[in-house]
């Protein structure tokens, strides 16, 4: 038996406005834009691919299942801007076929920094959950995927009974993603890693005509994932939800092939699909899987260095969680909306510097002409927070 | 291979970019094994700290003399000397081709060219402004059928644009002919001509000889006089981009204008980038004994380097950080105005006049330098953001420029967004880890562009122009 554990992450950041020194005002986010860019968004991923989704759980039943994370600004965002498509996902969740996960709310990198903040904004997104979805998570993700031992142990001790990430070729070795694992002195924690190879080939291969799979078909899928069984029991397909229609166009037949995937994959007898709770309590650990230090589902390193890999990066890290206290013993809720918001990763991720020159996925994502525009945009509405929670002191 | 390249300045002795782009791009030929026969006007003094081989009058023999006769030996040990390439020939011949010195400098000029024994209607053609123009080609070009009127529309008297210098037009034409002269006694494939002054030369060349003219655009009228256009300047270029069998462009802002403003067919612009030899020795990432930072602007002060942004910007900088001290180095017709203008806005104790500089003084001011600034209204390409990159400088260099092209790890701002300059600057200012990075992606950004590459790709139109058929 080959269970296909599908996992979708749903997240799309507060945009900064362009925000000079000579700037003073507390505006720092670009709501025309964000709103656009959900609404959009939304129009050609997030409705059609709920509406999909719907009417396979009503086909299939029980059959097919799969998990989600929203992040807290995501729903923000739908709320204010997209209710309709927010309305869509907590249908999903009435049909008891979905499963949704945890995560920090902001989608940041606060475990780096302030365990405390990391703690603090993963309660807030589990009440979230709670109050949207009327499910209590079991599962956590962190940020992209972002993991090591010391994140299993800190997610364990809250009370989660498993944690996702990257299966990783240079964690796993000879290992294969295939299995549940569980962390080194975490007894009751389960890992799901990622089969990065057929997880990439739907987000990222999918409509490629230079691969040379493509096009892909629903039974060359389903064959490959048939060729799991006997060797392993999950099948972890983990990726952006916005894949569906935003990555992938509608043109590349993605749609279509998300339709006809659960019928496939259930026509063998021999697979599957579940959630990720339902897997962690189907099947038995594989054996301890160490990771000292941090890898996460991004680039071909699988490290943190989209996010912290030049001087810039660790700068304005450092710096956004260097005035925590400050901000924090003010006690004033906007400051700290603000700050909050100024910690989602994607603010730097945009002042990655790697493959800048050859222009990629990278730069698709960029609302920013460079990652020095990003980095000096950054500061600037950061020396305004910081004046703000000094002046409150 | 060998090239008959026609240029007006060449290195110690520069005004600007163009020396810098003949030098390294020469370099580059030598390593492509490509040889160069390069002809320059007497206005460039040669000499001082050595140069490359000159050849003596006495070896062009005895009629060449006429045309060579202020041709100086360079002097100098062949070992220490920093512009040296054997295979390449620096000839002279006696025309002032210098539109942007000062007047002074062109007088002295004008002094030793009416000093040449001349035949009387050559002597008419070099005296100031009156001269009319020469009704027919110049006797040294016998036309060859077809060609003759092109020539003659080349070959203009004075007159024209303000910040032109003297009798820049009959110098013009005299550079034509006394390259043409040179042209019969040398052998070559093909005739490479850089910018307007030298095209009409080029023009008589391909006449005279009928090989295949290749052109160099380093910048137009347009980059020079934005919309107010040198009429007489403009028919040469674009004369001489229509004569010419390739035309070579140093960015794509440019070849859009060849193509938009001078109508040359698309199909005959390519577009070879200028590079930046990567200087030898360390230079310090901080001067010693410095409380302040240096904000550079390098470059000809004229209207097309934008100068006024630079102080405009720095007015808002200096509201914000005072240890600051912005440097501007250059000469041109807008200094007055500039230090007019810096006074105004109280400025005096933050800016700092230095004049042009070159050689040593400008490795001297890079390694000063905290941030390289170069807002330019108009840039064809603009070699000094790389020449700061080398130097470990970083760079804010302006959008309508053609090295923002190529370049990633800069900053970019439009020329008049003032308050992004000054929010640039500051960033750069502010925060070391801005600058760290620039620097380190900037190292390694600059090692990807090289003479010899960009020569190698004129290498390359070289032999499309020699063997039009194809058989190369």
């Amino acid at each position: 038996m080959a269970s296909v554990v599908f996992y979708f992450q749903v997240h799309q950041p507060y945009r900064l406005r362009r925000y000079s020194i000579f700037d003073s005002d507390q505006v720092y986010f670009d709501h025309p834009r964000n709103e656009e860019i959900i609404r959009k968004v939304a129009q050609k991923c997030y409705l059609p691919t709920n509406e999909l989704l719907l009417r396979l759980f009503q086909k299939h039943g029980e059959a097919f299942r799969v998990s989600f994370s929203l992040t807290g600004i995501v729903v923000e965002q739908l709320r204010r801007w997209a209710p309709e498509a927010l309305e869509s996902f907590v249908e999903l969740a009435r049909t008891g076929c979905v499963e949704f996960c945890a995560e920090t709310y902001y989608h940041s990198m606060a475990f780096l920094y302030n365990r405390d903040e990391f703690v603090q904004q993963t309660r807030r997104h589990c009440e979230l959950v709670k109050d949207l979805f009327a499910q209590s998570p079991r599962v956590f993700r962190n940020t992209e995927l972002t993991y090591n031992n010391d994140v299993a142990r800190v997610v364990e001790g809250m009370g989660f009974s498993a944690i996702l990430t990257e299966g990783a070729d240079h964690v796993l070795g000879y290992r294969s993603p295939n299995h549940l694992y569980n962390p080194p002195n975490c007894p009751n924690l389960r890992m799901l890693m990622k089969n990065y190879r057929l997880s990439d080939d739907i987000a990222f291969r999918f409509g490629r005509t230079d691969w040379a799979e493509y096009p892909l078909t629903v039974e060359k899928f389903t064959s490959w994932v048939d060729q799991i069984n006997g060797s392993g029991n999950v099948c972890n397909l983990f990726m952006d939800y916005e894949t569906f229609g935003e990555h992938q166009w509608n043109e590349t037949g993605i749609f279509r092939f998300l339709e006809e995937l659960p019928a496939a994959v259930l026509a063998t007898g021999r697979n599957d699909f579940l959630t990720i709770s339902q897997a962690v309590d189907r099947y038995p650990s594989a054996g301890e899987v160490d990771v000292p230090h941090m890898i996460s589902w991004a680039d071909s390193e699988r490290d943190i260095s989209a996010w912290l890999g030049n001087s810039m990066q660790a700068n304005a890290l450092h710096d956004v969680y260097a005035i925590a206290h400050e901000v924090l013993a003010s006690g004033d809720e906007d400051l700290i909306e603000d700050w909050r918001r100024l910690q989602t990763s994607d603010h730097f991720y945009y002042m990655c510097t790697k493959w800048f020159a050859d222009g990629d996925v990278h730069r698709y994502f960029n609302p920013y002409e460079s990652p020095y525009d990003a980095y000096i945009n950054y500061m600037n509405i950061l020396d305004n927070v910081r004046a703000r929670a000094a002046h409150k002191r | 291979m060998r090239v008959f390249m026609l240029g007006w300045e060449f290195p110690p002795h520069i005004s600007g970019g163009l020396g810098t782009a003949c030098y390294g791009l020469t370099k580059g030929l030598v390593e492509n094994g490509v040889q160069v026969f390069f002809v320059l006007p007497t206005a460039v003094p040669v000499g001082g700290p050595s140069h490359v081989q000159i050849r003596t009058p006495a070896s062009l023999g005895a009629e060449g003399a006429e045309y060579v006769e202020s041709i100086e030996d360079a002097g100098g040990g062949a070992g220490e000397a920093p512009y040296l390439m054997p295979q390449v020939q620096v000839v002279q011949v006696d025309a002032a081709l210098q539109p942007y010195a000062p007047p002074g400098r062109v007088l002295q000029a004008a002094g030793s060219v009416r000093s040449i024994a001349d035949k009387p209607r050559r002597s008419r053609q070099v005296k100031p402004a009156a001269a009319p123009p020469p009704a027919a080609p110049p006797p040294a070009a016998p036309p060859p059928a077809g060609s003759s009127k092109r020539i003659s529309s080349g070959l203009i008297t004075a007159g024209g644009g303000a910040h032109y210098q003297g009798d820049l037009m009959g110098q013009v034409n005299r550079y034509a002919r006394q390259a043409v002269e040179l042209a019969r006694r040398e052998e070559f494939d093909l005739i490479h001509a850089h910018d307007w002054m030298t095209y009409a030369a080029g023009m008589a060349v391909k006449a005279a000889t009928g090989k295949p003219l290749v052109v160099h655009v380093h910048s137009t009228e347009f980059d020079r006089s934005g919309e107010s256009v040198n009429q007489q300047v403009y028919d040469i270029e674009r004369a001489g981009m229509h004569a010419a069998d390739r035309v070579v462009c140093v960015s794509y802002l440019t070849r859009s204008l060849c193509i938009t403003r001078y109508g040359v067919p698309p199909e005959k612009v390519d577009v070879v980038y200028n590079a930046v030899e990567i200087p030898n020795g360390q230079f310090p990432l901080r001067p010693i004994r410095q409380n302040e930072k240096i904000v550079l602007f390098l470059g000809r002060v004229t209207m097309q380097k934008g100068p006024e942004y630079f102080l405009r910007a720095a007015r808002k900088v200096v509201d914000r950080f005072k240890s600051v001290r912005f440097v501007m180095a250059g000469s041109g017709d807008m200094i007055t105005q500039c230090i007019r203008q810096a006074a105004e806005l109280h400025l005096g104790r933050y800016v700092t006049f230095t004049g042009f500089l070159r050689g040593l003084d400008v490795d001297r001011i890079f390694a000063m330098a905290d941030l390289y600034v170069m807002p330019s209204v108009s840039e064809p390409f603009g070699i000094a953001p790389l020449e700061a990159l080398s130097r470990n400088v970083p760079a804010i260099i302006s959008k309508q420029s053609g090295v923002s092209e190529v370049l990633r790890h800069v900053l970019k701002v439009d020329f008049w967004d003032v308050d992004e300059i000054a929010n640039k600057i500051l960033a750069v200012l502010r925060h070391p880890p801005l600058q760290r990075t620039l620097r380190h992606h900037g190292a390694i950004e600059l090692r990807k562009m090289s003479w010899k590459d960009s020569a190698a790709r004129l290498k390359a139109i070289y032999h499309t122009v020699c063997n039009p058929a194809g058989r190369a």
